[in-house]
């Protein structure tokens, strides 16, 4: 099953390596990673996706906790209703009948345009991945110059925070 | 007090209460070699290569229980290095390396000496630093020995950039008496409520079984452990790892378990119903084949880690805490019960029958010494009360299986990580620890060449080791397993040109000798022991054809051991 795992680390050098060393030595998949500082900037917080069975995500759980700079780690696919959000950047070529049809796709994604020249589009997009993936479906991979994508973020819904 | 970096790492030492430090300097650790130069608190031992180094320094931790220090330069000295610190890691061990580093400067330069030493040794340290600053140095030598030595124990990397070290830039240096850290805070108590349920599974077993590991070692429970072996009358068994926790002569005792355990303590791996596994992690060489294992049971599991539990084998009752600890609530709640018998009376009749089968028994008329004998001899030669280290090889498990260890901590190898050049050098750290005791390394012809030069160290320092040489002229290991599964094509095991290694010995300063009978082996080992203040080496002249067994081989069960050369399976 997919996971979306928060972790809290101390913000040290190297904490980013000792999270991907890791999963690498171990084997363990990892589908996406963000890494940024959060309100207290002495600590980081990560939003990990990975899959794997009921043994593997505790295995993963249980070694990321081991991780003696970790103060936290939340699998939040395990904790009730959560909110996950991507941004994508994406430059489309826009040129003839294109431009139209990519101004009204955006609009129905609620997707923004960003940047503009006589012959592409930058735009700018969040929302899970799902919806990402629809929108790079609905332009074609052909129209498509690049795309960058930020990994997910996950959070969990209702008052209480991580700590 | 104003202080240098290279002074505080040593007055942090100090304050430590480290007495002994192996090391081998170097340009990025000078700094620090003055100052040590400059005290005589702190012992500095000079070995002979930086693998020794940490070997040495986790023989004197597993002797002691106390963390073991090595002190290593940058780039090829780090590397040297790592060997002994995944060794530590594999089997847990308390250790702190300090390295030296490039001035930070330079880092990321590829100046010369410049390894990342914090990236190549992360995978294999419970924790590593790169000091950034020299304010940061004491309290980041503090972390290092508190993460090294509490919950999980294990080797902790300190990499200092020299310019840290500098001897003329000074700070107010003051120890830190307690540390602590938010994201770092280990279990130590079992859980009361598992506890109470592992103990009514217990006293409803009708085939009990305990299997303890390193855990129980490390965490100093072997009186805990004792007490509820015997007060429950439970049979038990001991990984390689586990071995002295509980005395072996004892008539609960069923011998190791795994790979090459008794035909006794597999079986009754294979058909208890409640296993009771404490400080040990279902290691590949114990379980056998995975799906095979413990086919019958239910388990409890009392381990200071959470992760290792339901890592390879899925726990029915887990207990996370100090093994110690929870095995003294196992005893204040059993107490309180009326009613504390256990009839398994019929249960021990069928482990006896096992017994009787006397799966270790080997060819005791044989005109040549049979490494089983010698292994015997050496516990009657030394009334089975010294401390034995080990290389890797048959001569390992000859040495696990044919000296049974009584007393926790006398029994030093490495099991996990199966670090041949282990032996001497981690012999030579517990004779630094008590060099009143008896400390002999019972090693092979393969094995001892990869750490020989630590014989100098060992006439440096006066370290009278004694070193067992079971010499069957084969990587006996490997040449087992090319018998067994590639029909016997010896590829690259024969250990040609090996030195005259009395000759060697001398060399260093030491008494050598080589015995081929097995009549002359008692009277020599006798000799070699009375010469308290040298080190010996005896060149014993093995059997090269003799295997280890019993054998558990890929793929099979606790119950399908190989017995002798000709037996089926069983
Ligand atoms: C550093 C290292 N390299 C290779 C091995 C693989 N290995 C395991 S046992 C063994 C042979 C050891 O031979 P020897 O020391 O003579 O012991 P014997 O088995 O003959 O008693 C080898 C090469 C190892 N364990 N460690
Ligand atoms: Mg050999």
């Amino acid at each position: 099953m997919r996971h979306i795992i928060s972790i809290l680390m101390e913000n040290e050098a190297g904490a980013l390596s000792r999270v991907a060393g890791l999963f690498s030595a171990r084997a363990y998949n990892i589908e996406s990673l963000t890494v940024a500082p959060t309100e207290d900037d002495s600590l980081s917080r990560m939003t990990l996706v990975t899959r794997g069975s009921d043994e593997i995500i505790e295995q993963i759980t249980k070694q990321l906790n081991k991780l003696i700079d970790v103060v936290k780690v939340l699998d939040l696919s395990d904790n009730g209703p959560i909110i996950e959000r991507e941004y994508m950047l994406i430059k489309v070529k826009a040129e003839g009948n294109l431009r139209e049809e990519t101004k009204r796709l955006a609009d129905i994604f609620r997707a923004n345009i960003i940047d503009v020249t006589d012959c592409s589009y930058v735009i700018e997009m969040a929302g899970n991945a799902d919806k990402l993936n629809a929108f790079i479906d609905s332009v074609g991979n052909e129209h498509i110059v690049e795309v960058v994508r930020s990994g997910a973020l996950g959070m969990a819904r209702g008052a209480k925070g991580i700590l | 007090m104003e202080l240098s970096g290279a002074e505080i790492v040593v007055q942090a030492l100090k304050d430590e209460g480290v007495k002994h430090v192996f090391g081998y300097p170097g340009g990025a650790v000078l700094h620090i070699y003055d100052a040590i130069f400059q005290q005589e608190d702190v012992q500095h031992i000079l070995v002979r290569h930086e693998q020794g180094a940490t070997h040495a320094a986790d023989g004197y931790a597993r002797a002691t229980g106390k963390p073991g220090v090595a002190l290593v330069t940058s780039g090829p000295g780090a590397t040297n290095a790592v060997t002994g610190i995944a060794t530590a890691f594999m089997d847990s061990i308390p250790m702190v390396v300090i390295t030296g580093q490039v001035p930070k400067p330079f880092i990321g330069s590829d100046a010369f000496q410049e390894v990342d030493t914090v990236g190549i040794t992360r995978p294999c340290v419970k924790h590593n630093f790169l000091v950034e600053s020299l304010d940061t140095l004491a309290e980041t030598i503090k972390k290092a020995f508190y993460i090294a030595t509490t919950g999980r124990p294990g080797p902790v990397v300190v990499d200092i950039p020299k310019d840290i070290t500098d001897p003329n830039i000074k700070i107010d240096y003051q120890y830190p008496e307690k540390i602590s850290m938010r994201s770092y805070n280990p279990v130590v108590k079992g859980h009361l409520g598992q506890i109470k349920r592992a103990i009514d599974l217990i006293m409803k077993a009708e085939r009990p079984v305990v299997y303890t590991g390193g855990g129980v070692v490390q965490a100093d429970a072997e009186k805990e452990l004792t007490q509820l072996v015997q007060m429950l009358n439970l049979p038990i068994t001991n990984t390689l790892m586990g071995l002295g926790a509980y005395p072996a002569s004892d008539k609960q005792f069923l011998g190791m378990l795994g790979m090459h355990g008794t035909y006794e303590a597999n079986m009754a791996m294979h058909e208890t119903d409640v296993l009771i596994a404490i400080g040990a992690r279902f290691d590949d060489r114990v379980t056998g084949h995975i799906e095979k294992f413990c086919p019958n049971a239910k388990i409890i599991h009392i381990d200071i880690d959470p992760a290792s539990i339901s890592k390879n084998v899925r726990v029915d009752i887990p207990i996370v805490g100090n093994v110690k600890l929870v095995l003294k609530d196992f005893l204040r709640v059993l107490n309180e019960k009326a009613d504390k018998s256990l009839d398994i009376s019929g249960w021990w009749q069928q482990i006896d029958k096992w017994r009787s089968i006397d799966c270790l028994k080997y060819d005791t008329q044989s005109e040549i010494i049979k490494p089983q004998f010698a292994v015997e001899t050496l516990h009657k030669v030394t009334n089975g009360d010294a401390y034995i280290t080990s290389d890797v090889g048959q001569h390992q498990m000859f040495a696990a299986q044919f000296y049974p260890f009584d007393k926790s901590r006398r029994w030093i190898n490495s099991g996990g990580l199966g670090t041949m050049g282990f032996g001497l050098p981690a012999a030579m750290g517990v004779k630094m620890a008590f060099p009143d005791a008896e400390v002999a390394c019972v090693t092979g012809e393969a094995s001892i060449q990869m750490c020989i030069q630590e014989l100098a160290t060992c006439k440096q320092y006066d370290l009278p080791v004694k070193v067992i040489l079971l010499n069957n002229g084969y990587m006996g290991m490997v040449r087992q397993w090319q018998e067994f599964f590639y029909d016997g094509r010896y590829s690259n095991s024969y250990v040609d040109a090996l030195p005259d290694f009395v000759k060697l010995t001398e060399s260093f300063g030491h008494v050598g000798m080589k015995v081929e009978k097995p009549g002359d082996l008692e009277g020599a080992m006798k000799e070699a022991f009375s010469m308290k203040d040298r080190v010996v080496f005896m060149d014993v002249i093995v059997d090269p054809t003799e295997n280890v067994y019993p054998m558990i081989q890929a793929g099979k069960g606790h119950h399908e051991m190989q017995l002798s050369p000709d037996s089926e399976m069983i």
